[in-house]
């Protein structure tokens, strides 16, 4: 048995009880453990893909208890490149973080975020329908907090809304546990996929109802139409080191959607096969059509970014919608893309923030930034990765899928979808920067001295760190660009995996 | 039996739902406690209802009640105790920095906070 599975779930939990009770007061060594814990997080996660890559699914018993009656951590391609994404973005918006005093701007920055990480580590691990609720919970919790983190009357109102939709969404995914385990007997999910592949034909209605409630349940997640209002207002009002991390939220849920309905409500399990495609499917369509057209029509930069969220999860759930190997490719590349790129569009959007005055992230002209140049060019590719232009890996992202659905009834249906809203978003995108870089107003000579970097928060220059995480993250977009060949040859590794639940099921529960 | 858990639990998520809908704190967060309720009476009812049984099996027990939905309940129970605690504290913040405690958040609510610390 590997022990090194369980790291990044113990990891961060140990860190963050060590900076909440021993290093409260001491803001910097906050920053130094928190960062070691990060660099460590993301070597433990390249390790476990390098296991992964072999093609082994690894299994890890909790309090070595046998599978169905145990809990169980599952390593497979999938999660090992889900842990690593999640790894390498959040060492990225940790300096970002670091860089821009947002850490300091309220208490418990680095604790709740190491917190944050737990979760979002557990879920993508985990190989137990109970067990992920759990760690949904614990990334919730710890979301709450850094969503309200630095405070605010608009901040805590959203923040609000934020904590009763999740709790709706945790009810929900309570009942549909319950209705699963009232018809299967276990939680297990290998042990799952196999009761409720022979399931009698008289409690094939509930296993459908339970089905599509956690589908609901993961939607919301992934801030499905039409269960994404909750999404808008709390990606503009949340700091924005803590929205960039929430990019890679709106992927556990897409991680779980993907995962439950390949492995458990597989497109071969006939009770389920005929309602899950088709409902991802159309509710996707219209997330992306409603998700570029709020890029087209937002006023500020926040709400902006949060509408290309959404965008780029209607462009992704459209390909998971496939469940085929081809479309899972496609969609596991993008996800990777839509990752990295939402998350470089938040911190661009602060950077402009930061150093536009007043106007801050409204589209109004506004006096020239202190370096326009460079946040102009930093904006620039953001815009061309979210909007899915080439050069940058959105547009091959986009084009996998264009390719993959090609056998699919729906084909002239998405094609349309995909390549009207593309264009929708450019006009968004690019209205949106000639206003802010281009429209500029001449303003009274700036009465901050420009180089008074000791105190970034206040200046309207960008100190360095903050610059050198967001160009890390465009190098990132850029080398998934240039490396998309042996990127693909991975993801088809993890297609192929991921659509033959067999072997899931045998590491788990062992050869039957 | 069945007919009055059943009730019960359709009773409270219909009253949970209700309050939800109502648009200030002080309702909504009741009507999550709840609908929690009846999520936990829900899950209770998973292991099917049976009266006057342990939750184990030994030699000589013929009839036993299901004890992983009780495991469930436990930490269901915990989680939303939790949270409650967490939307009760965020409520009242959010309460007593604008002085409002609608839930919505409407055109007029004042906007230049965003993004700013």
């Amino acid at each position: 048995m590997n022990h090194w599975i369980i790291a990044p779930v113990v990891l961060p939990a140990v860190m963050a009880s060590v900076i909440t009770l021993t290093l409260r007061f001491h803001p910097s060594l906050q920053r130094v453990f928190s960062l070691a814990s990060c660099i460590a997080l993301l070597m433990i996660a390249l390790g476990l893909t390098a296991v992964a890559a072999t093609g082994r699914i690894e299994v890890y018993e909790l309090g070595n208890w046998p599978a169905p009656f145990g809990i169980v951590l599952v390593l497979d391609r999938l999660s090992a490149l889900m842990v690593l994404i999640t790894a390498a973005l959040a060492l990225v918006v940790l300096l970002y973080a670091t860089g821009s005093g947002w850490d300091q701007r309220g208490n418990n920055f680095h604790a709740l975020y190491q917190f944050q990480l737990m979760g979002i580590f557990g879920a993508f691990l985990t190989g137990d329908a109970f067990n992920l609720f759990v760690f949904f919970e614990v990334l919730l919790i710890a979301s709450y907090g850094l969503m309200i983190h630095g405070g605010g009357r608009r901040r805590l109102r959203a923040g609000v809304q934020y904590v009763i939709y999740n709790l709706l969404g945790s009810t929900l995914f309570l009942f549909a546990l319950g209705t699963l385990y009232a018809v299967t007997g276990t939680l297990n999910m290998a042990d799952l996929a196999e009761r409720a592949a022979d399931i009698p034909v008289g409690d094939s209605g509930l296993l459908r109802v339970g089905a599509v409630l956690l589908l609901l349940v993961f939607a919301i997640k992934a801030a499905l139409l039409p269960l994404h209002f909750w999404l808008p207002e709390t990606y503009a009002e949340a700091p924005a080191p803590v929205a960039a991390l929430f990019a890679v939220m709106t992927k556990v849920g897409a991680y779980a959607i993907l995962r439950m309905y390949t492995l458990v409500f597989g497109p071969e399990l006939g009770a389920t096969a005929d309602i899950i495609a088709p409902l991802i499917l159309f509710a996707a369509l219209v997330t992306l059509a409603v998700g570029m057209i709020g890029i087209l029509g937002a006023r500020r930069l926040g709400r902006l970014a949060a509408f290309a969220a959404i965008a780029s999860m209607g462009t992704l759930l459209i390909a998971i919608s496939g469940f085929r190997p081809e479309t899972t490719v496609a969609a596991i590349y993008y996800m990777i893309h839509s990752t990295l790129a939402g998350a470089l569009l938040f911190l661009v959007v602060d950077l402009v923030r930061m150093q536009r005055g007043e106007a801050r992230g409204a589209l109004i002209p506004a006096p020239r930034m202190a370096q326009q140049g460079l946040v102009a060019a930093l904006f620039f590719g953001a815009a061309i990765a979210s909007a899915g232009m080439p050069p940058l890996s959105g547009f091959i992202g986009k084009l996998l899928i264009l390719d993959a659905v090609r056998d699919m009834p729906q084909v002239w249906l998405i094609w349309s979808v995909i390549l009207i809203t593309s264009l929708v978003g450019i006009l968004g995108f690019a209205q949106a920067g000639s206003i802010v870089f281009w429209k500029t107003v001449p303003a009274e000579p700036p009465t901050d001295e420009p180089e008074t970097d000791a105190a970034p928060a206040t200046t309207p220059r960008a100190a360095a760190l903050p610059l050198v995480a967001s160009f890390i993250l465009l190098a990132g977009i850029t080398a998934l660009s240039v490396f998309a060949g042996p990127v693909t040859g991975f993801v088809e590794a993890t297609a192929d995996q991921i659509h033959t639940p067999s072997g899931y099921i045998n590491a788990v529960l062992g050869q039957r | 039996m069945e007919m009055l858990l059943a009730s019960a639990i359709g009773g409270l998520s219909a009253a949970g739902i209700y309050l939800m809908l109502r648009l200030r704190s002080f309702p909504v967060i009741i009507g999550i406690s709840l609908l929690s309720y009846a999520v936990n009476l829900f899950l209770f009812a998973t292991g099917r209802l049976v009266v006057n049984a342990p939750p184990v099996l030994r030699d000589g027990v013929e009839t036993y009640t299901d004890p992983l939905p009780q495991a469930l309940v436990l930490t269901a129970i915990v989680i939303s105790f939790g949270m409650t605690a967490v939307i009760v504290i965020m409520a009242l913040g959010s309460y007593l920095s604008s002085r409002s405690d609608t839930v919505n958040i409407t055109a007029d609510t004042p906007a230049e906070q965003e993004g700013e610390a």
